[in-house]
């Protein structure tokens, strides 16, 4: 029996809005496939998103979901968890609507750590805007606004939360469809804040600029250069070069915020 | 047991992007008038990988399961 997904999708806005080779598609179905693992209920899950090709997503899905503003989706999901701390809340973004237009509200959800579940859609790009250069966008790669090829440093999201105080961080991406579920369900169930980053491809945005033209040739890359972490902490920085670590990054036991909070304002024993 | 699959192609939701033919490893799927088509269905292992990586839900694989096979 071929897995169903019907039951959590909302057939009459599909098929998605996302170009032919676009890897949010198989994000979206390992989303469904480890929420359906996990058991949790369309009523107990609640999947907010900002602004961007990848807060497109929680359309198509059958939970409580909520589209808002660019970059403050981690800000409303906050709000969420604090009234209703048994709902278990997913935040989803891009790499710009978290890294740049949300990267506060990133770096200080990551410092609160309150229990939210965020997912990082990477594609490098502003997909949705027409292929502007990103936070995320690798020096030397091609964009719109970087036609002789990007001039700045790039962020690395992962690193960054690991920074800010994320107690769960990992990073996988959209070739590696088994590890992204098993990641996904790790970073559903961590009490505090989980990050996960999801390499991805944008076939029209990114991957034409930069000899990587079908949704394929970015998996391509993504299958050559994904390097488990253990193997990526034994490399040189030559060898690192272009090459991205997967799998669990950081993992810390630190206390969590509405639990904490709840203590100091007498809502739960000390 | 020898293991296949069933290869369903819903083809009008297909964009065509080539992810499924390119990683099928058993060389089931082909593109055609830019929209996939299953080539040789026979030849399915049913290994999953153009249903999983399928962004647009157009592939659905049924696995069979068949003692009689066996050789």
């Amino acid at each position: 029996m071929a897995f169903q997904y019907d039951k959590y999708l909302r057939n009459d806005k599909l098929p998605h809005i996302w170009c032919p080779g676009c890897g949010y598609g198989i994000i979206l179905k390992a989303l469904i496939r480890a929420i359906d693992a996990l058991g949790w209920s369309k009523d107990e899950t609640v999947i907010a998103s900002g602004i961007g090709c990848a807060s497109r997503l929680p359309g198509y899905v059958d939970f409580n979901t909520i589209h808002t503003t660019h970059g403050r989706s981690l800000a409303f999901a906050t709000g969420i968890k604090l009234a209703n701390s048994k709902l278990k809340v997913i935040v989803l973004g891009g790499d710009g609507d978290m890294s740049a237009i949300g990267g506060n509200h990133l770096i200080h959800a990551c410092r609160r750590n309150i229990d939210l579940s965020l997912l990082v859609l990477n594609n490098n790009i502003y997909g949705m805007t027409g292929g502007q250069f990103s936070p995320t966008t690798p020096t030397g790669c091609n964009a719109t606004t970087a036609p002789y090829g990007m001039t700045e440093n790039n962020f690395d999201i992962s690193n960054l939360a690991i920074g800010a105080g994320a107690s769960f961080v990992a990073r996988t991406s959209s070739f590696h469809v088994a590890q992204m579920e098993d990641l996904m369900k790790k970073t559903f169930q961590h009490k505090g804040f989980s990050m996960l980053e999801i390499i991805s491809g944008c076939p029209t945005g990114f991957g034409r600029r930069n000899k990587q033209p079908e949704g394929f040739d970015a998996l391509e890359w993504q299958k050559k250069n994904a390097t488990p972490l253990t193997r990526y902490n034994a490399m040189t920085g030559e060898e690192r070069a272009g090459r991205f670590s997967t799998g669990i990054l950081h993992e810390a036991d630190r206390p969590e915020y509405i639990e904490v909070y709840d203590r100091t304002v007498g809502l739960k024993d000390a | 047991m020898k293991r296949s699959g069933i290869v369903t192609i819903k083809c009008e939701w297909c964009k065509g992007c080539g992810v499924c033919a390119h990683f099928c490893p058993a060389d089931v799927l082909e593109m055609h008038e830019f929209k996939v088509r299953a080539k040789s269905p026979e030849k399915c292992t049913a290994c999953m990988m153009c249903e999983m990586r399928c962004p647009d839900f157009a592939i659905t694989v049924e696995v069979v399961e068949r003692a009689d096979e066996q050789k």
